[in-house]
């Protein structure tokens, strides 16, 4: 099993298809059966949440819909927990922090 | 009516709410008693926290790798989906359940989507009964039942350390559940620390996926279970767990470091380090003692858990303080709450782990169905489950003192942003010495999440240094109404009584 | 026997609050007990409008433009500390009747001085964008604000003691001390307090407060639910309310009535109050009002209908059967005095309220008559049926 899966995520156990996604309007590939936030996460993007007071970066925290803090943009659905939404081939996937120049590949 | 339609009323005999290992455990006890049985869960798939698995569109036959105790798992599963085929139990993943609701004929379960639909899944069909997926696309719905089966579970506890708000900072729990979710790891290079045996698998998970953990922080220390080895000793396959995880922090070369706390997460717009320290029994921090480990992506938190207590809460079933603080629902014998009709089995009756919440699981769907008084054999189970569970609160503390780890402007609050100050201020000059008038004054709790990460740790600060927060505290900052989010629109188009 | 004070006011919700401070400021001590925490009653389980359009013409306008002189005089210096908006409201109208109505009302307002200003169709979406298609018009009331009504108790009360007054917490008043008819002072769990002047201020209790004096305040609960939104980005600008809203303010209609009152916070949060309906201290979830509130709310603003609601919470308004307060001394029990039974608009009237009921206190004649909302007019001699209580707290 792989640490993070890269690009073209390994699916253990099941077929290697490749999905993309498009996250603040760039692609980003993923593999089926992952989380938004693990398919974000395994291109090291931890953050895609910006907070309202402080404008703080924020990504998964509880892992399993509890604490609200992954909230993200899914086809123009506003405020969906990313670490509950399963991935789909040509997800638009939104952010509200804005994303350094260094996490992108 | 057809079952799952949008505002569709869906009628059964027993209704589960959560099919984690109590859940589907009720679930299948309920339905081989002859009862018609919906089972409602937030998941897309069986499982809850502790089966939790890929999703099974894409690995469809899970072999369990990085699961205790499967088997169980594969035999209700199989119990369960053999119980589906027959018509027995309606499956309602994906929806949670916002609102419960007591009246003459038994119980009212209003629920929304768990995650938004894509718009061409509106249009999907049944899935065949026994696959992960259920009777049919979940929009909001309500399930009427005479009895109701509560087994909602629980999410890690935290206390707030400074930085914790920094993303890579994850509930361990979190960890795990990415992990057992996606098959992969959030990560390279974790921190594990706070209290409790589950900092154990969390990590050795961590180890087997890949990753390296620099070390295990464990706030308390081994001698703290001394006293309790009896109670340990009546449940020998925790032993045996026990020892396969020494094994595994031995092959990884794991570092297990007791009466250790993590004082502070380093880092900019993310978590890149931790300070950490030696602590005395009480949890004060020994000076000198003071390290740091560097480069570090992931640092995961646990300090037991919170059980869901917003359901049971709702309905009124009574509630007590358990001996690791949490709020939990007060049953009998045969896990009936205070309210007739109302069973709690799993986590919301005292965090016991799985295979006490399997027990309680069958021994509540089998009563809510009407059917037999407690097994005999399983009671007894029970119990030594309960008394292990209780030496595992008294050895794995919150630390009496975490109140003086925390510095000003510790963010206490993660969905309001709401500081340790503005909080003991709060408490110190306007007189809010309960979690309730602390949300009023300092909107601590009042954010997404209502409180759920924060309410334990706010409701202690109210109540001042080296005191934990009191029973009614905990059962105001669980008052949510609304069981989770749902959108204005469902609630326009409501079904109601008049 | 505590130590005596001039004045000692029961209940620590907004008006006894606001009552506490403005005596102090009188140069008189004071004693404020409350039988659970500041602001523990319907002053946490509300919303903060301080409206001028929704007001009766008479006694009720005149003490709410008194109070609004306070809020902006001789409170102003402590705004932020429970942030104070003067964010306007606006009244909208969606049918031709309504509307119609709106005019007749506005006419009358004009003529009493109220400051309101008629928005046409365009005029009402350049202020607020989001209202629905189906709005026809509306009308603009400038001197409507908000503030965050449990910091204005809390802060209130801290400003009081720091100004000397003794505050005790969770110390209920179960009764009272008589010198023959005069009151003289309270009992309580802690011991007896004496006092020049005793004030009930115990809101929806005060009934029951007044017949352990052997005196009739009919003060009834009528039941609110208000809801709340995830916080979003600014979306609505104003306190927005239908124009059927000044209609059932006055209403004693016991069934379950709701306007809507839309209105965004300060933490993004969007507020959708409220319902009304007398059902005495029932406490369970209503379906119905829920269904109610979001119905009323998506036809101001149909964008609600995709927005989440986090949480929603009920409370008690305090009203008399002639939706006025009572305030002032109480002539069938010399010694006791009241301030309840504000309904829905106790934050709005509490300043004024506090300053006037500490004039007359301190023998002044208060700037504001206040013999509309005297005790007696609910008759002697005395007939106690109080209110029912089942709970205690909201
Ligand atoms: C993230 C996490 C990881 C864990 N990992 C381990 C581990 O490795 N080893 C270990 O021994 N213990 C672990 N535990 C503890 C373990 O989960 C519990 O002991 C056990 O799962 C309790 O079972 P349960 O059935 O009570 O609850 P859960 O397994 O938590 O199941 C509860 C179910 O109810 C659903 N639910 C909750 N509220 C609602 C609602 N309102 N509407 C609809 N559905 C709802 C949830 O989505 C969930 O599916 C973990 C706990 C967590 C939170
Ligand atoms: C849903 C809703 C929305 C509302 N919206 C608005 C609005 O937008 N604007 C507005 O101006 N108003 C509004 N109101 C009305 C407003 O909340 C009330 O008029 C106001 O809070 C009343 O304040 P109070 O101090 O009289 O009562 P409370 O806040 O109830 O205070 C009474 C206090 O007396 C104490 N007490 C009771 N019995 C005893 C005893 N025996 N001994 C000692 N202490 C005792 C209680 O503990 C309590 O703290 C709303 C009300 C509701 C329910
Ligand atoms: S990480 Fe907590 S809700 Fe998604």
């Amino acid at each position: 099993m792989s640490t993070q899966a890269q690009g073209a995520a390994e699916t253990p156990g099941g077929p290697t298809v490749e999905l993309t996604l498009r996250f603040d309007g760039r692609p980003l590939k993923a593999a089926p059966g992952q989380s938004v936030g693990g398919a974000l996460a395994a291109h090291g993007i931890t953050a895609w949440r910006s907070t309202r007071k402080g404008a703080r970066p924020r990504g998964l925290f509880c892992g399993i819909g509890v604490c609200f803090d992954c909230l993200v943009t899914v086809d123009g659905a506003a405020n969906q927990r990313a670490c509950l939404v399963e991935v789909r081939d040509g997800m638009q996937i939104d952010g509200s922090y804005p994303q350094a120049e260094g996490d992108r590949q | 009516m057809s079952p799952g339609k949008v505002g569709s009323i869906m009628k059964a005999d027993v209704a589960v709410v959560g099919a984690g290992p109590a859940g589907l455990a009720a679930a299948v006890a309920a339905a081989e008693a002859g009862a018609l049985v919906a089972v409602v869960d937030a998941g897309a798939q069986p499982g809850g926290q502790f089966w939790r698995h890929r999703p099974e569109t894409v690995v469809p036959e899970p072999d369990g790798s990085g699961h205790h105790g499967w088997r169980s798992y594969v035999d209700l599963r199989a119990r369960f989906d053999a119980a589906r085929r027959r018509g027995q139990i309606i499956y309602l993943p994906g929806l949670q359940v916002w609102m419960p609701e007591k009246n003459d004929a038994g119980f009212t379960l209003h629920t929304t989507p768990a995650v938004a639909r894509a718009r061409s899944e509106d249009a999907a069909t049944n899935d065949p009964a026994g696959s992960g997926a259920g009777n049919g696309p979940a929009g909001s719905g309500t399930v009427v039942a005479r009895r109701l089966v509560l087994c909602p579970g629980g999410y890690d506890r935290q206390l707030p350390v400074p930085g914790w708000e920094l993303p890579g900072v994850m509930a361990a729990g979190g960890i795990q559940a990415f992990l057992k979710g996606n098959g992969t790891l959030p990560g390279r290079r974790f921190v594990v620390a706070g209290t409790g045996p589950f900092l154990l698998p969390v990590a050795a998970g961590i180890a087997e996926a890949g990753g390296q953990v620099l070390a295990v922080l464990e706030s308390s220390s081994p001698a703290a279970w001394l006293p309790h080895l009896r109670a340990a000793a009546g449940v020998p396959e925790k032993a045996l767990e026990g020892a396969e995880y020494a094994a595994v922090f031995a092959r990884h070369r794991i570092p297990y470091r007791t009466r250790s706390i993590v004082t502070e997460i380093l880092g900019q717009d993310r978590a890149s380090g931790v300070r950490t320290a030696k602590v005395d029994a009480d949890g004060r921090v020994r000076p000198g003692t003071e390290g740091v480990y560097d480069d570090v992506d992931v640092v995961g938190f646990g300090w037991g858990f919170t059980p869901q207590m917003e359901l049971p809460v709702a309905l009124g079933a009574d509630t007590r303080l358990d001996a690791d603080g949490s709020l939990v629902g007060i049953v009998d014998e045969r896990q009936e709450s205070s309210i007739p009709g109302l069973f709690l089995a799993g986590e919301v009756t005292g965090v016991g782990g799985a295979s006490l919440a399997v027990i309680e699981g069958l021994t509540a769907g089998a009563a809510a169905a009407r059917e037999r008084a407690a097994d005999k054999a399983d009671a007894s189970r029970a119990t030594r489950h309960r008394r292990f569970a209780e030496a595992m609160h008294h050895a794995h503390p919150v630390p009496a003192a975490w109140q003086e780890w925390l510095t000003p402007d510790t963010t206490v609050c993660r969905c309001e942003e709401v500081t340790a100050s503005q909080i003991t201020e709060a408490r110190d000059t306007l007189g809010a010495r309960d979690s309730r008038s602390l949300k009023s004054f300092t909107r601590a709790g009042m954010g997404w999440c209502q409180g759920r990460v924060c309410g334990f740790a706010a409701g202690c600060l109210a109540a001042g240094q080296r005191v934990s927060a009191s029973a009614q505290s905990l059962s105001d900052a669980a008052k949510r109404p609304l069981g989770a989010p749902v959108s204005i629109g469902e609630l326009a188009s409501l079904e109601t009584d008049s | 026997m505590n130590a005596s004070s001039d004045v000692l006011v029961i209940g620590a919700g907004v008006i006894g609050a606001a009552t506490a401070y403005f005596a102090a400021q009188q140069g008189l001590t004071v004693t404020v007990l409350d039988k659970g925490l500041p602001a523990s009653g319907t002053s946490s389980a509300c919303e903060g409008n301080i409206l001028v359009s929704d007001k009766e013409l008479g006694p009720e306008l005149e003490l709410t433009r008194y109070s609004l002189a306070v809020w902006h005089g001789d409170l102003s210096e402590h705004k932020k500390l429970w942030e104070f908006e003067s964010k306007g409201g606006i009244i909208v109208a969606s049918r031709e009747s309504s509307l119609a109505s709106l005019h007749r009302v506005m006419t009358v307002q004009t003529g009493y001085g109220v400051a309101v200003e008629e928005l046409d169709r365009d005029a009402l979406r350049e202020a607020e964008p989001h209202i629905s298609p189906e709005a026809l018009g509306g009308a603009s009331y400038r001197e409507d604000c908000q503030v965050q009504p449990m910091l204005v108790a809390a802060h209130l009360v801290r400003l009081a003691t720091e100004a000397g007054v003794r505050f005790l917490a969770e110390t209920p008043v179960t009764g009272f001390l008589r010198s023959g008819d005069r009151v003289t002072g309270v009992r309580t769990p802690r011991g007896d307090f004496a006092a020049g002047a005793v004030v009930n201020c115990t809101g929806t209790w005060a009934g029951e407060l007044a017949a352990l004096a052997g005196v009739n305040v009919p003060v009834l609960p009528r039941r609110g639910f208000v809801m709340v939104t995830e916080p979003l980005p600014p979306m609505v600008h104003h306190k927005v309310y239908a124009a059927e809203y000044i209609d059932n303010v006055g209403s004693s209609d016991a069934g379950l009535q709701g306007s809507p009152v839309v209105e965004s916070t300060p933490g993004g949060n969007i507020l959708i109050g409220s319902t009304r309906e007398r059902v005495g201290f029932d406490r369970s979830v209503s379906t119905s009002a829920l269904r109610l509130l979001a119905r009323n709310a998506t036809a101001l603003f149909p964008f609600l209908e995709d927005v989440k609601a986090i949480r929603h919470y009920h409370g008690f308004r305090p009203y008399c059967p002639d939706h006025l307060p009572v305030i002032g001394h109480d002539d069938r029990a010399p010694g006791l005095w009241h301030a309840a039974g504000h309904e829905g608009a106790g934050i709005g009237l509490s300043a004024g309220t506090g300053k006037l009921l500490a004039q007359a206190i301190g023998g002044q004649s208060p700037d504001l008559d206040l013999s509309p909302f005297a005790p007696a007019r609910f008759g002697s001699p005395a007939d106690p049926t109080p209110a029912h209580h089942e709970e205690a707290t909201a």
